[in-house]
């Protein structure tokens, strides 16, 4: 028995004007429930790979379907975590979660309801009254994350998120977030730069190459979810780490070696 | 930082303006007694001053209020005209170098020429000076507004464009919050450019008919009459009113921007 897929890339190309190609050949598939993390050295077109799922900017060559549909026409599905939190700072908290049903004309009574709940979700249930810029980097982008939420999306494009907090943050946003997911079920594609959270995360793991950006290895992660501080500490978690983190040398190594302008000893 | 540095700080913001305000009376005071005797009247003394703006209290009254008049129509007539062609300015580069060189020219023609041009079309008295006023208030309004309006956080548009926001929507919920500051810089310019040009506008285009006369006018009278201490007076007056604009502006941009803008950042936390 086969699954619908929530994302299909087939064969996929893409190029910014007259410009190189940013990905070439890139064919995927996603199933309901995957938590995807894409990782790879700058500009092996990770974050181009979200935006064209969001339908931000349209492929070049090739097929991409989003649960079913063109990606321009699923934006309704999925939510996009952005680098930054992208808090309108002029609105406090609750009325920052709100705007997506805002702009979508979700009546303001049940847009409250949601609120209070994705607040709660992300433990900040206390702070809805607040203004961005009373809150930490990590409560901002806790916000963000609860604006997303608010959606119901059923996939979350996460564009490295918490590349800008401190690792002890970052450990328990992840544990967050994957404690949320729980109770929500939706599909994740997670841009980042750290092995140890996209192996944490993820069930699959894309090592990325670049020039062209392209699918270099899937790893698959088959530990068990849900996941905590005790998995951390585990011996096969470190094993995978180590795993991904020695092919992703080597694609790096290798795009260095292939790069036109350095020239071997 | 402690309860009593605050105290202190506060003190001494108090304390700092009124000194440096007594050490010029004080200069004052020593230039007008180092004077000779017949040329003391070139800068009469501050309680001369006071005295005149006692004596012509009234007709200093209704000239304030004719010239504060004019300036509110003037600066109010700008803050709606300006907002409308910023929202049309922001709309692409094509429009906005189409059309600023015109604006530029407006705003370089000085108010003396453009005065008689005024009376000629509107005549003199209190449409006048409200439209030189326009004049003077409107350059900084639009150009801050504009440049705010398409100042926009990329980020910020990005996520609009994610949710599909409707282009009224990016424009009301987030390109007209995020140009309020740049909004409000124009409009304390505008502020204080209000009052100067009325009183401009009024010595070259105002008239005393029904007691219309403003600021401008009476400064013109008290000159060819040589009442110094009331031509003083006049100047001081017109700062008052410059004063009140401005803090009435400073309250308005207080109100609407003190909860996110950096520019209100309290510093003790």
């Amino acid at each position: 028995m086969s699954v619908e897929p929530i994302v299909e890339f087939r064969d996929v190309a893409k190029r910014f004007g007259d410009g190189p190609l940013v990905l070439d050949g890139f064919s995927f598939t996603a199933n309901p429930g995957d938590f995807i993390s894409l990782i790879g050295p700058s500009g092996c077109g990770k974050s181009t790979a979200l935006r064209l799922i969001a339908g931000l900017s349209p492929v070049t060559s090739g097929a991409l379907t989003v649960d079913g549909l063109s990606p321009s026409a699923a934006a309704a599905s999925l939510a996009f975590v952005f680098q930054e939190a992208t808090l309108l700072p002029w609105l406090n908290v609750a009325h920052n979660v709100e705007v997506p049903q805002q702009l979508r004309g979700v009546p303001a009574a049940a847009r409250a309801d949601t609120r209070r709940r994705v607040l709660d979700l992300v433990r900040l249930g206390d702070k809805a009254t607040a203004y961005p810029r009373q809150l930490s980097g990590g409560q901002k982008m806790r916000v963000s994350i609860a604006r997303a939420l608010a959606l119901s999306p059923k996939l979350m494009l996460l564009d490295e998120p918490f590349g800008a907090l401190d690792e002890m943050t970052r450990e328990h946003l992840n544990e967050e977030l994957l404690a949320i997911r729980e109770q929500q079920a939706w599909t994740a594609f997670f841009v980042t730069h750290s092995v140890a959270e996209a192996v944490f995360l993820s069930n699959r793991v894309l090592v990325m190459a670049a020039n062209p950006g392209r699918i270099h290895t899937e790893v698959t992660i088959p530990l068990a979810y849900p996941r905590t501080e005790e998995t951390r500490l585990s011996r096969e978690y470190h094993d995978l780490v180590a795993e991904v983190s020695r092919i992703l040398r080597s694609v790096e190594h290798a795009s260095v070696a292939a790069s036109p302008q350095r020239v071997s000893p | 930082m402690s309860g009593s540095d605050k105290m202190s700080r506060t003190m001494l913001q108090i304390f700092l303006p009124a000194a440096a305000g007594a050490f010029v009376i004080a200069v004052w005071y020593a230039i007008h007694f180092y004077l000779n005797e017949e040329m003391r009247f070139l800068l009469p003394t501050p309680a001369a001053v006071v005295d005149a703006l006692s004596a012509n209290r009234d007709s200093l009254a209704r000239a304030a209020w004719n010239t504060t008049k004019g300036a509110m129509l003037g600066f109010s007539l700008a803050v709606v005209v300006s907002s409308a062609l910023a929202l049309i300015l922001s709309l692409s580069p094509l429009v906005r170098t189409s059309l600023y060189p015109y604006l530029m020219a407006l705003q370089m023609t000085p108010l003396p020429i453009l005065a008689p041009i005024c009376v000629i079309w509107v005549g003199a008295g209190l449409k006048s000076v409200s439209l030189l006023t326009f004049v003077i208030a409107f350059f900084p309004l639009v150009v801050n507004t504009t440049q705010g309006l398409i100042s926009t956080d990329r980020n910020l548009v990005e996520l609009f464009r994610l949710y599909r926001a409707a282009r009224w929507q990016q424009l009301l919920l987030l390109r007209v919050p995020a140009a309020l500051p740049y909004f409000f810089t124009g409009l304390r310019i505008a502020a204080t450019l209000s009052p100067i040009g009325a009183v401009v506008a009024d010595m070259n285009a105002g008239s005393s008919a029904g007691d219309g006369g403003g600021l401008g006018f009476q400064a013109v009278i008290y000159s060819s009459q040589a009442k110094y201490p009331a031509l003083f007076a006049t100047a001081a007056t017109t700062c008052v009113l410059g004063f009140i604009l401005n803090a009435a502006v400073l309250l308005l941009a207080w109100l609407a921007l003190r909860h996110w803008h950096d520019s209100y950042e309290r510093t003790d936390r």
